[in-house]
């Protein structure tokens, strides 16, 4: 069991909520990144997702986009997730970090000698949002042995059968997109959220945790009340997108978003 | 290529094609390649079809011998199969009204389209007034300008052009878009893809639809050549003309090429030679040949024919070219924009740019054979959308 299993299942067995943050890597600085991800983790955030960023990012909205197109045009590179896990890890900071890329620029490396690359830097998970696992088969392994949890992705069109073989692929923990779109921030969740969820986990004993357009507090605490945790995206992006003290403000929104996760 | 058939149940075409998609539309694409399987064998759509493409569409389209051009050229005769006389002005409408019908048989009432040059546009926004569908197009910003005359037709027809800002601002980010547009309002709407791209099943769905002009072909060269023809020649971007141009001709002794965008030149940066400068990379759903740098980013294409402008291509085309059944060979802007005049003014065919591509190679090609030799060209679409280009060009 790698770090990232160990957190969730602990987490789990304690019926605590998971709050995941998403950070693209190199947004608006590499240095950044790092700074945000000691901060979130001082804050008792569980997980970090390090977006990687992507020139044609499918299934990511407008704030997504738009941090991806800055990262690279300031030539963010692979190396950099690596040398960022590696900072991390020196600087004491042991928080489970998942790599989230498209498929494209793995598959270009190389899917061995990523899934090698990455395990060294401290990563212990991806998210490869345009994989589904009948397009996986022959690259789980590679993700096994270098014991890099691969977790998959379930959509409300994701037919009840097909949810249960995903649910058994996906480790450690099911990432539940909340709707039929793209990523970003939006003003109200789907009514029919709740129920979906409840569904999928009559199928599953996994933590599912719920993704795309969760924005604020009262979000998290809906969907609490459902689900086993939190993937926050857009939302922080959009705050680091603008202003003065943005990154000090970020962390206090994530401060809050996690606050009402931990009572709900 | 006797034992040619592709793609398998799982969408491959050997190595290329799949389905590399966000979950939320694993679905539709399951729900698409049912439907699919069905109309294939489904008499009463076949002959529906059969029915609008020739009462529609105008086909079938003249194979038509180019007498002057092959003259002024010297060597093999130059035949043309005249997809530019389609309704809407290329061939892209077989496609559209096919993939229109299909729509209507999955109960679905509103189709989603990319465009690059604005000729699938077009064709896309006819079919939904031919089946009462809502349509809306993503054209990236640089081909809204570059193709004015296609987006005002598309307006006219009452489809919505949106144009798209992001990345290169060409066909690759409106596709993009268009399938971010599909993961939102997937209950409801259909994805008209314009070429042999994308994920399963529509590698397959566009080239059968797109078989067409191959099948005529074979008819019309019983009928009017004495002897196969030695080549059959066509351009690539996504690559839908070619494949059904060369898809129903794969088992003939005949030589094909797919001509790529070269651009301003291939040894440049600036080209859309995505199967001959190319690696093989995942992009829209499909894993084919793929324009990227080290870091496994999506470079731009660039070309003057904006519907050759895109850095991928049917993974169709990455399967033959591995098998070496066709060569692809890449022309560049200026020797499409010469071949452009040249059929203007030796034969009234005023061809597209892309065609003009075909066109280009073509009469290399010719002079090195026998005059009893013949060649056939798919003349992929009509040139009018592009005058305002070639004014600029020259």
């Amino acid at each position: 069991m790698n770090a990232l299993e160990k957190k969730i299942m602990q987490q789990h067995k304690q019926k605590k909520k998971i709050v995941c943050a998403f950070l693209t890597l190199g947004y608006p600085t590499l240095q950044a990144t790092e700074k945000l991800i000691i901060e979130f983790d001082k804050l008792g955030v569980d997980v970090i997702e390090v977006g990687f960023p992507f020139s044609d990012p499918l299934a990511d909205g407008p704030t997504i986009q738009a941090s991806s197109d800055y990262a690279l045009a300031r030539h963010v590179k692979f190396q950099d997730a690596v040398r960022l896990g590696k900072r991390l890890r020196q600087k004491k900071c042991q928080i489970p970090l998942i790599f989230f890329s498209y498929f494209n620029p793995i598959h270009h490396h190389g899917v061995l000698p990523t899934a090698r690359l990455l395990k060294q830097a401290g990563f212990d998970g991806v998210i490869i949002p345009d994989l589904p696992p009948d397009e996986s088969k022959m690259y789980e392994k590679i993700f096994r042995k270098q014991k890099m949890s691969l977790v998959y992705l379930i959509a409300p069109t994701t037919t009840p059968l097909r949810s249960r073989w995903i649910a058994q692929k996906s480790k450690p923990f099911i990432y539940y997109v909340s709707l039929r779109g793209v990523t970003g921030a939006r003003k109200q969740l789907d009514s029919r959220l709740a129920e979906q969820v409840r569904s999928l986990k009559r199928l599953t004993r996994k933590p599912v945790l719920v993704g795309f357009g969760i924005s604020t507090e009262a979000h998290v605490k809906q969907v609490s009340r459902f689900a086993d945790g939190i993937i926050v995206g857009s939302a922080i992006i959009k705050h680091l997108s603008k202003g003065q003290n943005r990154l000090k403000r970020t962390v206090l929104f994530m401060k809050r978003l996690l606050k009402a996760a931990r009572t709900s | 290529m006797t034992n040619y058939h592709f793609p398998d149940q799982h969408g491959l075409f050997d190595q290329y094609g799949g389905r590399f998609v966000p979950e939320t539309l694993v679905y539709a694409l399951d729900q698409l390649t049912k439907a699919y399987r069905i109309i294939k064998k489904d008499r009463s759509f076949q002959r529906e079809l059969a029915i609008l493409l020739r009462d529609y569409a105008g086909r079938p389209t003249p194979l038509y011998h180019a007498k002057r051009l092959s003259q002024k050229v010297g060597g093999a005769q130059i035949y043309f199969k005249r997809e530019d006389l389609c309704h809407t002005g290329a061939h892209k409408i077989n496609n559209a009204v096919g993939q229109g019908l299909l729509t209507v048989r999955l109960g679905k009432k509103r189709i989603v389209a990319e465009t690059g040059a604005g000729q699938h546009g077009v064709a896309a926004a006819t079919a939904a007034r031919l089946f009462g569908l809502s349509c809306d197009v993503y054209m990236g910003a640089e081909d809204v300008k570059r193709q004015a005359l296609n987006v005002y037709k598309m307006k006219l027809l009452g489809a919505s052009v949106i144009p798209v800002h992001s990345g290169s601002r060409t066909l690759k980010d409106a596709t993009n878009e268009a399938i971010r547009d599909w993961v939102t309002h997937v209950d409801d709407t259909h994805y008209m893809i314009g070429s042999v791209v994308g994920p399963h099943p529509y590698p397959a769905l566009v080239r059968d639809f797109q078989s067409v002009i191959g099948k005529e072909l074979k008819i019309q060269m019983k009928k009017q050549l004495k002897k196969l023809p030695k080549a059959l020649i066509a351009c690539v971007g996504g690559g839908s003309n070619a494949m059904g141009f060369f898809y129903p001709l794969l088992s003939a002794k005949i030589k094909m090429y797919g001509v790529e965008a070269a651009g301003q030149g291939i040894q440049t940066k600036y080209h859309a030679a995505t199967l001959g400068k190319g690696s093989v990379g995942i992009l829209h759903g499909m894993r084919s040949y793929l324009l990227q740098n080290k870091e496994g980013q999506v470079l731009e294409a660039h070309s003057i024919s904006a519907g050759l402008d895109y850095p991928s291509v049917g993974p169709e085309h990455a399967l033959l070219k591995d098998l070496k059944r066709v060569t692809y060979t890449s022309v560049t802007d200026q020797e499409a924009v010469r071949a452009f005049h040249e059929l203007t003014r030796t034969e009234g065919i005023m061809p597209a740019l892309e065609t003009a591509h075909a066109v280009a190679f073509a009469m290399k090609l010719v002079k090195r054979m026998n005059r009893k030799d013949s060649v056939v060209i798919c003349l992929s679409g009509r040139g009018d959308k592009d005058i305002d280009t070639i004014r600029k060009f020259s």
